[in-house]
């Protein structure tokens, strides 16, 4: 076997991974929504070419239309069709997911792994920091940053890119705090590596996996967290193909007439169903990581 | 140890002067003139924007307004609320009791239950009921809070017509607004108070009110505990002393209750704080939904109407609770756990 070892072991982990059951379902769910965003533009063709995520509606009249031919998914207060909204939707929460945990990793990543690594003042002033943005919930940050910025879908983005690379700060800098001692880092630095290539060649491959866990884990529950600040009307405006506004469109309308109180269930259902299936994917996957990379119950 | 704390206690002091001076900053961003804007309450205002701009210094550089502020702050005046239209200090004081009554009924239920949950799938580990508890775990996290909120009341109010938003229904509410004397508030939790005024019925109508709210706080916020508790227990099961009390013929239940849980229970004073984080959270999601005014509310109310004076409030206490509950937190592991040394 002449096999690289980093080789060898990648393809051990993976069949680690997909012998678990619920990767399986979160990577097949994955991959639906992956094909719908990618395939958005065939599925439900735009009617305002110049901005897509622009949910088209033929009136404005308030009260939601039940799934018929023409709207198979019905229509949602102000008629906006709720098809067209969930598939462009789709690729709003990619963007989000996308955006808000690639900014906070790499940022995160390279604070913690700097400070890890050569410690001293700089880590010292770090950890302050830190201390003062743990002290507040995402949420209560978010709303305040979004409050200065003004209101839009990009600035809750921004905003929670700001605070959530404190996650991998902490996460990474715990695991480089191990691996800095150890021989084969001691080794390297007798024989001359420069410090980059010592951080970037041989810590962070083996440091790097609980930042994954995380980073699965966060592209979940940041679009639950973009979702409730558009649905509270901080996020995207009305009639932006996403899922949390097309949920706040809903909102006056989960008590239907007396006779029929679940008339408008398509309103909030479908919409509502995609955030979950689509924060459920990237959590079976988080949790399937863990099973694989955790390096107690890896061989066993 | 008791050095250990005081250091920590002027942590906290530099935490909460650093979170003040965060949020003061971010907030400051504004344009002098659309600070302003808040002072103004008529059209026939807007041309003394200037004369309010010089009047509270406004325009003034940063320091000097913020040690003004702290001057405000420690004098007990946090400013005047858009929302509530009253001052901050006093509306918090009307907001809080709302929180913390929900609160106070959520917390137990998802410490027992997520201990609960996850000590009996620890336990049966891959069994069926290990499966199940944690398909429900997974489940309850992925679930958005305020969408869960929703359609609980899309179930439980629009279809069985079984509990209704709110604190109180109107009935009661109107009771208590017209007959201040009648009806004393003690403590501000409607619970607490029907007893203690002889009114069951509006305790009744609180806990009723209460439901829903807890219920899906619970089954949002239960999967943490529950997740840490279970693997804790398998990592306390699989260790030599669980062996070892076996071998002795130490019965199932006492080497699993007594032996294994008191140890698997640790890990989880340690995601406390983050489940504190969680519920706050959670507290702003379920106000909003279920139109309970309580501080989460308040706080999603304010950042839509661009309530600075709240903002500022909501945050310096969430940051004390947060900073002092982690502070807690520490002390009380190290006290439950001797392996633990504080320096």
């Amino acid at each position: 076997m002449s096999e690289h070892p980093r080789w060898r072991e990648l393809k051990f982990t993976l069949h680690r991974i997909f012998r678990n059951p619920s990767a399986i379902i979160g990577f097949s769910l994955l991959f639906i929504f992956v094909a719908v965003a990618l395939l958005a533009p065939w599925i439900a063709p735009p009617k305002y070419l110049h901005n897509p995520y622009l949910m088209p509606h033929k009136g404005f009249s308030p009260v939601p239309k039940a799934p018929s031919k023409e709207n198979i998914f019905g229509t949602t207060d102000g008629q906006y069709d709720i098809f067209y909204g969930v598939i462009w939707g789709t690729r709003t929460a990619f963007k989000i997911g996308f955006f808000v945990v690639g900014f906070a990793a790499l940022i995160g990543i390279a604070l913690g792994a700097i400070s890890g690594y050569y410690g001293g003042i700089l880590d010292e002033v770090l950890m302050r920091i830190m201390d003062i943005i743990w002290a507040l919930p995402t949420l209560v940050l978010a709303m305040a940053i979004v409050v200065a910025f003004g209101r839009g879908l990009d600035k809750v983005m921004i905003a929670l890119a700001m605070i959530e690379w404190r996650w991998y700060v902490r996460v990474i800098r715990a695991e480089i705090l191990t691996l800095r001692d150890q021989d084969f880092v001691q080794a390297a630095k007798i024989m001359g590596v420069p410090d980059y290539q010592i951080i970037l060649r041989h810590i962070l491959p083996n440091a790097i996996y609980p930042a994954l866990i995380l980073a699965s884990m966060e592209m979940g529950s940041m679009v639950i967290t973009a979702a409730f600040m558009s649905f509270v009307g901080l996020g995207a405006p009305p009639g932006f193909a996403d899922w949390g506004q097309m949920v706040a469109l809903a909102r006056n309308y989960i008590v239907g007439p007396p006779d029929n109180p679940l008339k408008f269930w398509f309103t909030i259902v479908i919409p509502g169903g995609c955030i979950i299936l689509f924060v459920l994917a990237w959590n079976l996957i988080g949790d399937a990581l863990r099973d694989a990379f955790d390096p107690r119950l890896r061989r066993r | 140890m008791l050095a250990y704390i005081l250091r920590r206690i002027l942590l906290l002091a530099l935490v909460l002067f650093g979170v003040s001076v965060l949020i003061f900053g971010i907030l400051m961003t504004f344009s002098p003139e659309r600070r302003a804007a808040t002072f103004v309450t008529s059209p026939q205002q807007v041309e003394d924007i200037p004369k309010i701009i010089k009047q509270f210094g406004l325009d003034e550089p940063f320091y000097i307004q913020y040690f003004r502020w702290v001057r405000e702050v420690a004098k007990g005046n946090m400013g005047w609320s858009l929302v509530a239209s009253r001052p901050v200090t006093e509306a918090f004081w009307t907001y809080f009791p709302i929180t913390l009554e929900m609160n106070l009924f959520a917390a137990p239920i998802v410490i027992l239950f997520g201990i609960w949950l996850g000590t009996i799938s620890g336990i049966h580990k891959d069994t069926w009921i290990d499966h199940s508890s944690r398909i429900m775990a997974i489940v309850g996290w992925s679930l958005p809070t305020f969408l869960f909120a929703l359609v609980m009341l899309m179930i439980f109010y629009g279809y069985f017509d079984l509990f209704s938003p709110g604190i109180l229904s109107d009935r009661l509410n109107m009771f208590i607004h017209d007959n201040p004397g009648k009806f004393y508030r003690y403590t501000k939790l409607y619970t607490m108070d029907g007893i203690l005024n002889g009114r069951f019925d509006i305790t009744l109508d609180a806990l009723a009110h209460l439901v829903l709210p807890v219920m899906t706080y619970v089954i949002v916020v239960v999967a943490l505990n529950m997740r840490v508790m279970r693997s804790g227990m398998i990592e306390e099961l699989s260790k030599d002393y669980v062996i070892t009390a076996r071998a002795k013929g130490a019965d199932k239940r006492t080497v699993n209750l007594k032996h294994a849980r008191r140890n698997a229970l640790l890990p989880v004073i340690t995601v406390a704080g983050q489940l504190l984080a969680l519920s706050m959270e959670g507290s702003i999601a379920v106000e909003v939904v279920f139109n309970r005014h309580g501080v989460g509310w308040w706080l999603a109310e304010s950042a839509t109407q661009l309530d600075m004076p709240v903002l500022m409030c909501i945050c310096l206490f969430m940051g004390l609770v947060f900073v002092a509950t982690n502070l807690t937190l520490d002390i009380l592991y190290a006290y439950i756990d001797p392996r633990i040394r504080l320096t």
